[in-house]
């Protein structure tokens, strides 16, 4: 029982010190609020209007017809026009244009003839989208006249489950929710122990009969629902400003996040018991969130990256989130269709802590 | 290196002990060790009737510490860090309320209530240091350096404090560097390189005085000072205004003539008589002899 009350006494001094830190409190609101707008319009993988250049020498009319079919489908948007090939490559040097089109004079001849390619596309490699662009534009049927009714058809017709529309926006917010969180909670419990180290407070705290494990559980109390705020804060504004559907439970979704918020808190008091000042919790922490970003399957596909970077990613606990988040939020499915990720959470929040409990000393040694 | 070695103390019940020593002397580390916030290297630590290291649970609910610089926190108002504490160390709840108000009362912090500890004054936060350590009723009372960042007039009135308590039961050990707090402790150690150089009340300690302390006043107290430290039998000069306190060996049969004789050699007027020692003589001369190497 005394037990409870200190653990509720460290939260109930952790929540004041919060809400009297102004700069915090505005991180907590802003920072969700900030990341769903930039990243929810500014990370918009289906490309559209990539500036592009075309060097046509044929200039009959199907040239013309082939650089209009292209224009139409608003992948590319052509405003440079050059007489070269030459001036092509030197506009990509230049940065000014990602696509060139280059129609050489003998364009119809080489139309009937099979064996040669009757035009070429020039792609700024550097940028993996716009390589995937140009793939897509490499399937492009060549230009037919009116009278040749065209009968090239697909093998495949696509159906797109879940975002019909293709809306970048659908797959970011879910997952964001775990990026965000991933920020804050890691690094708001990271500083909290350090903080007191350097302050001069932990001195004096353990001389008192406060235990470890009431110090850790005290510290997250508040954080907890803080993130819980966030998480909150997210859906709202993505289904306000994005339109993103919510098709599974929403007590499903704060199940999923609330495991989640566990494990990035545990995460952080272990950062928290390694670092010696909060400059190093902070870089520590960073070293945390760069691949969580990058191999939790939120920037690219999980079943893409090569094995090791997939059992790294195993680890992280970001990855189980955006499992659940896109699971429940998007495809509707039950948090106990999804158990595996919750009890990945779950072994992650437990053995975090438990290495937190044991580096940390009550001593100064 | 070696911070401490080798300390025994016996602390008598409901008395103030003192530890007087220069920076780097050992004392933070011995009252860090007797609260366990550190581990002996060799050896044990018994604190009240237990080991400090393996039960400093028990231990911790005994003492009170006050840490050297202030450790409340800076963001919280009085009477948040004081529930926070009462909270941490689970007093009855019956008995919270009063006991915060009668240290309120005690440490002068009525009006301070709602005032967050770091905009006061370091004799406010000190007042307020001292009300939180007491606030569970130790046995031992810690004080690391307490007074190192207050005015004379604050120091005065924490003292008071501090007779109050030991009026009441409570046992001190203080660490200091003050000469005129050293002579207030009932007790006192003299530290030096981690070891005990000196121990006993403060006034025993002037009298046993290892030395014979001479005064010497003249006109030209720099040019006497650089004569008279280069005589062998003179362990230390100290400077007060024109006068000079000098320490002499106390093999010395009479070390007055030997003064008199050596400023009068060098042409210095003076006035040489012998004096009681001070505390600050019993510092000098326990911390300036050569240690003895451990066999």
């Amino acid at each position: 029982m005394s037990a409870w009350r200190r653990i509720k006494a460290i939260a109930a001094k952790e929540a004041r010190q919060l809400g009297r830190d102004r700069l915090t409190v505005g991180m907590v609101v802003g920072i969700p609020l900030m990341q769903i707008v930039l990243f929810g319009y500014a990370i918009n993988l289906d490309v559209r209007h990539l500036s592009a250049g075309v060097a046509d020498q044929a200039d009959t009319s199907w040239s013309r017809q082939l650089i209009a079919d292209m224009e139409a489908s608003q992948v590319l948007r052509f405003d440079t026009r050059v007489a070269t090939a030459e001036a092509l490559t030197e506009a990509m040097r230049l940065g000014e244009i990602a696509v060139g089109v280059y129609v050489p004079a003998d364009f119809e001849r080489r139309l009937v003839d099979p064996a040669r390619p009757a035009a070429q596309l020039l792609v700024d490699g550097s940028d993996p989208t716009i390589l995937n662009i140009a793939a897509q534009l490499l399937q492009m049927p060549a230009p037919s006249r009116p009278q040749q009714t065209s009968t090239t058809s697909g093998l495949f017709e696509l159906r797109n489950f879940y975002n019909p529309e293709r809306r970048s926006a659908v797959q970011i917010v879910p997952a964001l929710i775990g990026v965000i969180l991933t920020m804050t909670m890691v690094l708001f419990t990271a500083v909290a122990i350090v903080r007191e180290r350097e302050r001069g407070n932990l001195e004096l705290l353990i001389t008192t009969p406060v235990r470890t494990v009431e110090l850790m559980l005290g510290k997250l109390i508040p954080y907890i629902l803080i993130g819980l705020l966030q998480v909150s804060i997210v859906l709202l504004v993505g289904r306000l400003l994005f339109h993103v559907p919510l098709r599974g439970d929403l007590g499903d979704v704060y199940i999923a996040a609330l495991t989640f918020i566990g494990a990035s808190l545990t995460l952080g008091l272990l950062i928290s018991t390694l670092a010696r000042t909060q400059f190093q919790a902070m870089q520590l922490t960073l070293f945390i969130f760069l691949p969580s970003i990058l191999l939790s399957g939120f920037m690219f596909p999980f079943d893409g990256m090569p094995i090791v970077a997939q059992r790294i990613a195993e680890v992280l606990p970001l990855t189980h989130f955006v499992r659940l988040s896109r699971g429940i939020i998007l495809r509707g499915a039950e948090v106990g269709e999804l158990a595996s990720e919750i009890r990945a959470l779950l072994i992650f929040f437990g053995v975090a802590i438990t290495l937190a409990v044991l580096r940390f000393r009550k001593r100064l040694d | 290196m070696t911070a401490v070695d080798q300390l025994d103390l016996e602390i008598p019940r409901a008395r103030i002990y003192g530890f007087l020593g220069p920076n780097g002397s050992g004392k933070s580390t011995t009252i860090r060790m007797l609260c366990g916030l550190l581990r002996p290297t060799a050896g044990s630590v018994q604190v009240l009737g237990h080991d400090a290291t393996l039960e400093a649970e028990i231990v911790r609910r005994r003492i009170g510490y006050m840490t050297q610089r202030f450790s409340l926190y800076e963001d919280l108002s009085t009477d948040e860090n004081l529930d926070f504490i009462a909270e941490i160390y689970g007093l009855p709840r019956r008995e919270k309320q009063q006991r915060i108000g009668a240290a309120r009362r005690e440490y002068r912090l009525d009006d301070l209530r709602r005032q967050r500890a770091g905009t006061m004054s370091g004799g406010q936060r000190q007042r307020l240091a001292l009300a939180a350590a007491t606030l569970h009723r130790p046995e031992l009372l810690l004080l690391d350096e307490p007074t190192s960042a207050v005015d004379p007039q604050s120091r005065r009135e924490f003292w008071e404090s501090l007779f109050d308590l030991v009026e009441a039961g409570t046992t001190i050990l203080v660490s200091t560097h003050y000469m005129d707090e050293a002579e207030r402790c009932h007790q006192l150690a003299i530290l030096d390189r981690g070891r005990i150089a000196a121990e006993g009340a403060p006034k025993a300690l002037m009298q046993a005085i290892d030395a014979a302390v001479i005064e010497v006043s003249c006109d030209q107290p720099r040019s006497a000072h650089h004569v008279l430290e280069d005589l062998d039998q003179v362990r230390s000069v100290t400077q007060l205004g024109s006068r000079l306190h000098i320490l002499v060996d106390p093999t010395v049969s009479e070390p007055e003539a030997l003064i008199r004789q050596r400023l009068r050699d060098a042409g210095l007027a003076s006035q040489v008589e012998r004096t009681a020692a001070s505390l600050e003589d019993v510092f000098v001369a326990a911390t300036r002899k050569p240690l003895e190497v451990a066999a």
